[in-house]
């Protein structure tokens, strides 16, 4: 499991990609990747192209991100997931809090 | 570290073994020596050692073999056992260490390089008491974490003979709780719950939404209300990211109808075995805990109800338990279940099984969460469960003569059911809360009545078959919204008997045409206008009285203490 974050040019949108097993384990890295991004960043996108698998601890730290980043004014993505990742997220109606694409 | 110890030294050699009781001797310790491996095991047993001296060539049991019985004996407790040995060759070595033992000394022996050795494995022998202790603790604290839940989330009417019902025994830990409970007026409310994470954090929510649960069912809240407050005090309390997948199920054996808020779990599914129909129950909310009251959404799935259903919902321990090859069960091998099975019987055990049969680990079924619930004919009683099993004392205090007049217009009509609101007001008067089923049902009938049929303009006659029954709801539905005029009033007035008891008179009006009441009196058999609800009111009341022009109609509820 690992977590790369990067920042767009202009500062204002972070992409966390994620790799591996999306589950607890990521907690401290995920959450870090966020909390020392600058404040100018105030677009976020989760990139899932390289998650295996999401749990329900995955969840919360993407309602942990989207109350970092303004609770309801958040601007989150959440991007390239396959279908199983799809499917958790489906279950969950996610798509009524994030953007999912 | 100068702590005395009792130590067990074991060498066939005797001058060498009197050497080494020497050394341990002037060290502080006390010593207890053996010449071979089975003398060697005979004192332990009696004595119990701390720590063991075993040298490896001995004849007879050799110090391999008799290092490994030590470790048996021992069993969880930590006790040493340090080689003493003039083999240097790794493999000999690696041996030793392969049949429990933990350490070498060689001869000839080094007393400091003694002492640095057993105050080491004294530290270590420490630390492993303090764990075991903590161990016992938590586990203590535990127990009785779990016995004070088992009270709060108890399990209500779970135990009904229409309902079957698997919880794992530690599912307090694992965050999963089922609750079902039934209203005053007789529909059953079910909820079950999967909590994220482990271990006590998780169960604590279960707390909180026991308690809404049952305190709120019990007054007779609908399930909307019971899940919107449920939802505030989970977002209140819990952290961010930790939130409830639940699904709940409000069954309404007189509007016989299965209404249903899935968020989060997977698919539940309804099977009724009469017609082998399978009607699947889809999550379509974000889990409990998550959105403020503000955004919170009630927009439940509604199934009408026919004789041979069986309702059956799981937490997702079911679905996502993994075989050897890391595949999950998954949904389309339980629907399988449900699609081979010839009348539903066997079903519960069905899946249970199978899910056993395929987990890699042949993982205990007690670790998942199922209930199956059946609809039972008769299963219309009112007759409040609770009241039966808590022999609810009468409170000598309280309003026994009053009178009260409530109105609502069409904007509170559109928002507010005052139902379970004026059941808890009558129900104040000392002693009537052993008849609140009845009180209760009485009232909804007839607040429902006026609305629906006075100020709605909805004629039961749609409700008579399938395709009806939705589209009653949903005019229902429709019409409440976009009500602008209209009001139902609702006048009470108690008085009570000289013998004890008292008659509850009811009175409710509705802004609507009305309807011709003078077929009525006695007309009971007329459903057109009586409706299974209105017959069950008049069996419970003394006086059924309409007024012209059939938008007013008064009761009178006479009961007795029991």
């Amino acid at each position: 499991m690992s977590i790369l974050a990067s920042g767009s040019p202009d500062g204002k949108e972070l992409t966390i990609k994620v790799k591996g097993r999306f589950d607890f384990s990521a907690h401290q890295e995920f959450r870090s990747a966020y909390e020392s991004a600058p404040d100018s960043m105030n677009s976020f996108i989760v990139d899932l192209r390289d998650a295996t698998y999401l749990d329900s601890s995955a969840l919360g730290m993407l309602l942990l991100l989207r109350d970092h980043a303004g609770g309801d004014t958040a601007h989150v993505r959440i991007v390239n997931c396959n279908p199983d990742v799809r499917k958790i997220l489906t279950i969950s109606n996610f798509e009524q809090l994030f953007s999912i694409m | 570290m100068s702590e005395r110890l009792q130590l067990l030294v074991a060498d066939d050699n005797s001058t060498d073994r009197m050497i080494l009781e020497a050394i341990l001797r002037r060290l502080g310790h006390d010593v207890l020596a053996a010449d071979n491996g089975e003398q060697a095991i005979q004192l332990f047993i009696d004595k119990h050692p701390d720590m063991v001296l075993l040298d490896v060539m001995m004849p007879g049991l050799d110090g391999i073999a008799t290092a490994r019985r030590l470790r048996e004996l021992a069993g969880e407790e930590l006790v040493p056992i340090i080689f003493v040995t003039s083999l240097h060759a790794v493999s000999d070595l690696t041996a030793c260490l392969d049949a429990g033992g933990d350490d070498f000394i060689s001869k000839p022996y080094n007393p400091t390089i003694l002492k640095a050795k057993l105050n080491a494995f004294t530290r270590t022998r420490l630390l492993h008491k303090e764990v075991q202790a903590q161990r016992e603790f938590l586990i203590q604290e535990q127990r009785m974490a779990k016995a004070i839940f088992d009270n709060i989330a108890h399990h209500g009417v779970l135990n009904a003979p229409n309902i079957r019902y698997r919880i794992s025994p530690m599912s307090i830990f694992n965050g999963d709780v089922l609750v079902a409970a039934r209203q005053p007026s007789g529909d059953l409310l079910v909820l079950l719950g999967d909590f994220t994470g482990h271990g006590l954090p998780a169960a604590i929510g279960t707390l909180p939404l026991s308690e809404i649960f049952h305190g709120m069912a019990g007054k007779g809240f609908s399930l909307e209300y019971i899940l919107r407050e449920i939802n505030t005090k989970l977002k209140n309390v819990l952290p961010t990211g930790v939130f409830c997948c639940a699904t709940a199920a409000c069954l309404s054996y007189r509007g016989r109808s299965i209404e249903v808020w899935a968020g989060g779990l997977p698919d539940g599914v309804i099977f009724n075995r009469r017609s082998r129909e399978l009607r699947q129950i889809a999550s379509s909310h974000l889990p409990l805990g998550i959105l403020s009251d503000r955004d919170f959404k009630y927009e439940p799935t509604l199934f009408e109800m026919s004789e041979g259903d069986l309702v059956y919902l799981w937490s997702d321990g079911i679905v996502e338990t993994a075989n050897a090859k890391g595949e999950q069960f998954g949904l389309e091998r339980v629907l399988a279940l449900f699609n081979a099975s010839a009348d539903g019987a066997g079903v519960f055990d069905g899946v249970l099984a199978a899910v056993q049969d395929f987990s890699a680990d042949g993982r205990q079924q007690d670790d998942h969460t199922l209930i199956e619930i059946a609809l039972a004919p008769g299963a219309e009683g009112f007759e409040h469960p609770a009241s039966a099993r808590r022999k609810l004392a009468p409170s000598a205090l309280g309003p026994q003569r009053w009178q009260l007049h409530y109105e609502l217009k069409a904007d509170s009509l559109r928002q507010f059911d005052p139902v379970p609101m004026l059941t808890h007001v009558f129900l104040q008067v000392p002693g009537l809360r052993q008849h609140g089923g009845k009180v209760n049902t009485i009232l909804s009938e007839l607040f429902s009545n006026a609305l629906e049929h006075g100020v709605l303009g909805l004629s039961s006659a749609l409700k008579a078959d399938a395709h009806g029954f939705h589209q009653y709801y949903q005019l229902r539905a429709e019409r409440l919204q976009a009500l602008q005029e209209g009001y139902v009033n609702v006048t009470a007035e108690h008085e009570p008997k000289a013998g004890g008891g008292g008659v509850l008179t009811l009175t409710v009006q509705d802004s609507g045409q009305g309807f011709d009441c003078a077929a009525l009196p006695g007309d009971q058999g007329n459903p057109k206008f009586y409706g299974r609800g209105m017959i069950l009111v008049s069996s419970l009341c003394q006086r059924v009285q309409y007024l012209e022009p059939g938008n007013q109609v008064t009761v009178e509820f006479a009961w007795d203490d029991a």
